[in-house]
Order: C-alpha cells, then structure tokens, then sequence
C-alpha cells in the first residue's frame, strides 16, 4: 500500500484526492492547507487527517508519495522538502516560477531517485499522444512549422477572488495556462533554441496576463506558434489545438480528434492513406479506472502510481523536463519584455543577392534545394 | 418512466467527437427558440421527458413551458445539477469557498441568504447543500419533476472522496422537498451502486455511459454487462452512440439488448433524426418500460 498525502486542497488537489483515493494500491494519510474551511470539512465528514503544515504532515503521517497543488510559488519549497525526504512527489504544474529553482529541483529529484513527475495532463491526451507518434512514425514528412492554440474561459473580469490573478503567487496566463501549450509543443518538437514576437496582454485582469503570443524557433528552420487566451469565453472549458505542416501533409489535432493529410504514402500501422484520415477520441482513448473529469486526469495518477510501485524514476513529466518548459516560459516573458525589435523606423533589410550564373546553373539543372517550378 | 428521454448536451455546445460541430451547435440553438423547436419535434414524436442541466438557458424553456400548460401540462423534466462548468469555472475564478457563497441565495431572499450564511459558518454541509439544491431547482417550480438527477461530475467526484453522507442528503431533500426520485449519473456504475446501496438507497436510479464498446464505463464492459444482469437497480442508458463511435441501429440493439434499462438518453437536432431514434427502438424494444 502506497501511503500518500496532498498539500493544498484547492481544485485541484480535491480533484486529485477523488481519482487518487479510490486507487486500490493508495492510502490516503494526510491533507494540508493553509485555510482550514475545507480541510475541517474534509476531517469532519470523510474523516482524512488534516494538516495545517506541508512539514507537519510529511513528519507525522509519514506518506511514500506527495501530490503538490498549492499556489505554483510555493510548489518549490514543498517540493525540495518531500524530495529530501526521499518522498515520490507529483506536483501541478507549472514546475516553479524560478528557472534555477527548478534546475535544483530536478538535480535533487534525480539524486534522489524516486518519482517526479508534474501535472502536465495534455500529454495523456489520446489525441495529442497519437499526434506524438504519428510525428515520430514520420507521416506528415519533415515538420517546417507548426500552431499550438489554447483558449478558454478562466479570467473575465478585473479582479478574481484567488491567488491565480496575483502574478507574484504564479497567477497569470502565461504560467497558469500557457504552460500546458509550451510543454505539449516541447513534448510534440522538442525545445525550441529561441523565442520572437512575444506578447504579453491583458484583457481583463489588472495586474495579470490573459493573452500569450510567441514564435518558437528551432535549429533546422523548424518554427512555431503560441496563441493563448483565458479570456475567451466561447469555449466552456480549456480546449486545446494543435496544429503542424510537413513536407508530406498537415496534421491538426484537439481533445475530440485526430486528423491527418497526407500527400502520398500509405501507412498501414496507422491504417493512414492519401488525403484525409480522422481519428476520434472515442478509439484514442484508452480506457480509465476511474472517471471523473477527464481520462486523462486519472491517467495521469494512475501513471504516477504505476512508476511508484515498478520503482520507474524516468517517467514521463519528470522534473527535468517540466524545468525545460519553464525553461521557454522564462524566454516568452524577456522576450514579451523588450517590445517590437522592428519598428516604422527601422531600416529596411538589405535586399536579397541577385542570383549568379552559378546558381542560375544549378537551378536549371534541377540540383537546388528549391526545385519546384514557378510558373 | 419513459423508454426515450431527449438529452440537452447539442444545445450546450456538448460534442465529444468534434469541436467545430460543438461549436456549430452552440451557434445553432443560441437562440432559446430553436432549443423550444427541437423539444416541440421530440415531443411530436411523442418523446416528453426532457433530462436537462441546470443551465441559465433552461430557464427560458422552463418559462416557455409554464405559459403554455395545454400543450406542455404532461410533459417531464429530469433536472441533472448542476450544469458543472457553471461551478467549474466559478471555482477557479472564486476559488471553492468563493463558489459556494456565490451559488448560495442571495439578495431579496434574506432569509434563505441568512441561512446560507449560517450554514457556511457552521461547516453545516447538509444545510448549504439542501440550500444549493433549492436554487437549482429554482427555475423547474411549478414544472413536473419526477426524478431529480445529480450530474456525473458531481456524482463521481463525491464518490472518489468518499463523502457518502453528500448522497444520502441528496436523495432526502429530493424526495421530501420535491417529492422526487433522486438520479445519479456517472462514469463509473458498478462502484456507484456499491456505494448508494451503502448509503441504503435502495433500486436507485443511475443513468450512466452504456454502450457496445465499452466508452467511458469504468470497471469495463462485462462489469457492466454483470451489474446490470444480476443487480437490483434501474439503469437509464447515455451515451448509447459513444457520440457517433457506434451507427445508430447497432448502437440501440445493443442497448435493447440489456432487458433491465428503463429507458435510452439520446440528443438529436432534427425531427427526422428524433424520429429514426424512435423508430429504432420501437423496433428492437419492447414495451416502455415502467416504474417497479
């Protein structure tokens, strides 16, 4: 029996708690909280032990395993301390707010062996793991640019009642939200070497971003977009897009489908032919446990239980790679920071080199990188 | 209880399959006349329960319905609570505590706000969620509700915490307050009826996720299959189609199949499409079922 505890019950550690407690290998020993309304609640009707310190409950109840979902600023320090203890720790995401806390944090997770692994959901996605392995599988040709969207409808007002509009405690879109785009494009592309034509914007909230623009570039010529928007109240829940462009077709994927173009080629693993394939959620998606909100909530857990008990410490969402995307998080927000880099009084490029006969030659001759007739 | 129940999940922009048609859908019936179209074809079918979310949007319809008794004095509603995203969102927005005091009666009905307030201060659960339940209700007064369903997210998230006493309060307040079956719905029908049976609510109603290839029934099909064989209940069958996985006469001869469900949630946005379903089961049912 893995004995397991959760520091915060907000949302999303009473979430956590309603898949991870009907776990048949999981005891649930302790919670935390820094308000105790909710936690006396718990204590009173369900009878879990209640803490009012994250110290308290890893020194007295003594949990194998930790699950973090307390405001992203405090998800260092409970972190490092579960970690020292030699406790498996899943924390929401985003990993921390600070680039070199994290780094920290996932040299101490790796020294001490055991899990680690972030809330990062959208990789248990069907749709979006079969787009992992359709990208891998090569199906699309090489990939030359890509779009990663999100929208959906968290701050619509000035002021919200919670630590997610105070940008000090993690709040904002970019760290909040944007996170889960950045690191499911890491997951799909692999990291970007740079970042351009950031934008930070606000739209309701005043002292926090709602709106996340950027271009991610990549070694090879490989480029791609983020646009995200938490103020965008067509959509009922968060909903996720992505889309990529290869030299053999485009693949365009959300939580409900998976479609793919393909120019030629048949791949029959795939059962993929010429033109257009979809794929819906209802055979990407490998069934739960338990339900509650989403497979993939519960495959997320699952997973992390699994890792525990096959003493699996290279799993999926580990610490290093969640570092990689506050990684990119941190080059959006500088990069947001210096503004437009060209503006109406910027100088106008040198124009291009006029072709020589060399290349003339060797255009004609069909030898070019780019032979594709220009009528 | 009727064998077809007409679900509301296309008037909400619901699609599990695609987002562009979701969206389609949220365009088409944005306009609360369109929703009152569609149930006019169901119910020229003949199809007259409604099972509906608590959406601010039902309560046009409710009021559309209360104005006009003669042609809607027999028809049913199945109110599920809440619509969950309603909630959801506050949650984040709010945080929890937030959420609750803002679903909570407020404004003329000083007393009821003074109780909720109490309530609250008291950690008193049983009073804030009989409170709760009564402004769901709200917009249904004066309406046929026979059976008074709690939403799946709800239902499956109060089970996975263990919080059984949240079940017992429901089916109470329903019952003595509305004078209402209470329903369940939910994603994970075996361990659910361990539970209610638990709670001793006894040949509850669980509307949940049944269909022939196995979408969103946790514990797995022959789980399903076996509960729904051997165990006293009464099962109401969603998501049948497994939202368009399943072609329709395959999808209802399955559910036909299982003699034990009372009856078949389906959505639809057309007459002919509400009247395929019907005539589907007409023909591979028996007769409706009632209540034991």
């Amino acid at each position: 029996m893995i004995r397991l505890g959760i520091v915060g019950v907000g949302k999303m550690g009473l979430s956590h708690l309603s898949i991870i407690n009907t776990h048949p290998a999981v005891q649930v020993v302790g919670l935390c909280d820094a308000t105790s309304y909710v936690l006396d609640v718990m204590n009173k009707y369900m009878g879990f032990a209640a803490f009012g310190d994250y110290r308290a409950l890893i020194d007295q109840a003594k949990p194998d395993a930790v699950i973090v979902a307390t405001p992203s600023r405090t998800h260092g320090e409970i972190a490092r301390y579960a970690l020292q203890q030699g406790i498996h720790v899943f924390v929401e995401k985003p990993l921390c707010l600070s680039v070199a806390e994290g780094r920290d944090l996932a040299a101490l997770a790796v020294r001490a062996k055991v899990v680690n692994q972030v809330g990062y959901h959208y990789r248990f996605v069907g749709a979006f793991q079969n787009v992992k392995r359709l990208l891998e599988r090569g199906v699309i040709g090489e990939v030359h640019s890509f779009r990663v969207e999100a929208y959906g409808p968290v701050a619509l007002q000035p002021k919200g009642g919670t630590w997610r509009s105070s940008k000090i405690e993690g709040g904002g879109c970019l760290y909040d939200y944007a996170s889960h785009a950045v690191n499911l494009a890491n997951h799909l592309f692999g990291m970007p070497s740079g970042v351009g034509g950031s934008v930070l914007h606000s739209v309701f909230s005043k002292l926090v971003d709602d709106e996340v623009y950027s271009t991610l570039f990549y070694p090879g010529g490989l480029s791609g977009q983020l646009c995200i928007n938490w103020s965008d109240e067509t959509h009922r829940k968060m909903s996720m897009h992505v889309e990529a462009w290869g030299k053999n077709g485009k693949l365009s994927a959300d939580r409900q489908e998976c479609q793919v173009y393909l120019r030629s080629g048949h791949f029959p693993d795939f059962e993929l032919t010429e033109g257009w394939n979809i794929r819906y959620t209802t055979e990407l998606t490998p069934p739960v446990r338990c339900y509650v909100r989403g497979e993939e909530y519960s495959a997320q857990l699952d997973y992390f239980v699994e890792c525990i008990e096959s003493r699996t410490t290279e799993n999926v969402n580990s610490f290093a790679s969640a570092l990689e995307t506050d990684e990119v998080l941190q080059m959006i927000e500088s990069d947001a920071a210096l503004g437009p880099r060209t503006t109406a009084n910027t100088p106008p490029a040198a124009p291009p080199r006029p072709e020589g006969v060399r290349e003339t030659l060797i255009r004609w001759l069909g030898g070019g990188p780019d032979h594709r007739r220009t009528s | 209880m009727d064998r077809l129940i007409f679900g509301d999940n296309q008037f909400f922009g619901v699609n599990h399959m695609s987002e562009e048609k979701a969206r389609a859908q949220a365009m088409r019936f944005q306009d609360t006349r369109s929703v009152i179209e569609v149930l006019d074809a169901a119910l020229d079918e003949g199809i007259r329960t409604f099972m509906c979310t608590t959406h601010d949007r039902i309560a046009e319809v409710c009021n559309h319905m209360r104005a006009n008794p003669t042609r809607y004095g027999e028809y049913l509603f199945y109110p599920g609570m809440p619509y969950a995203h309603k909630y959801n969102n506050a949650v984040t927005e709010l945080g929890m505590l937030g959420a609750v005091k803002k679903f909570l009666p407020q404004g003329r009905l000083l007393e009821a706000a003074f109780q909720g307030g109490m309530a609250f201060a008291k950690k008193d659960v049983e009073r804030l969620m009989r409170l709760l339940i009564d402004a769901e209700m709200k917009m249904f007064e004066g309406l046929n509700t026979p059976v008074i369903f709690l939403q799946n997210v709800v239902v499956d998230f109060l089970m996975g915490l263990g919080f059984k006493e949240a079940f017992r309060v429901f089916a109470l307040h329903v019952q003595e307050q509305y004078g209402a079956e209470p329903g369940f719905l939910t994603m994970n029908m075996p361990r659910l009826l361990d539970l209610l049976e638990d709670v001793g609510i006894e040949n509850p109603i669980i509307c949940a996720s049944i269909n022939k290839i196995g979408f969103r029934m946790c514990g797995g099909i022959e789980l399903y299959e076996k509960t729904i064989a051997e165990r006293r209940f009464r099962p109401i069958a969603m998501s049948v189609l497994a939202s368009g996985a399943i072609p329709p006469r395959e999808a209802i001869e399955y559910v036909c199949g299982l003699p034990k469900v009372q009856a078949i949630v389906f959505g639809a946005s057309s007459r002919e499409n509400i009247r395929q379903t019907r005539m589907l089961v007409e023909e591979m049912g028996r007769p409706p079922a009632t209540f034991a």
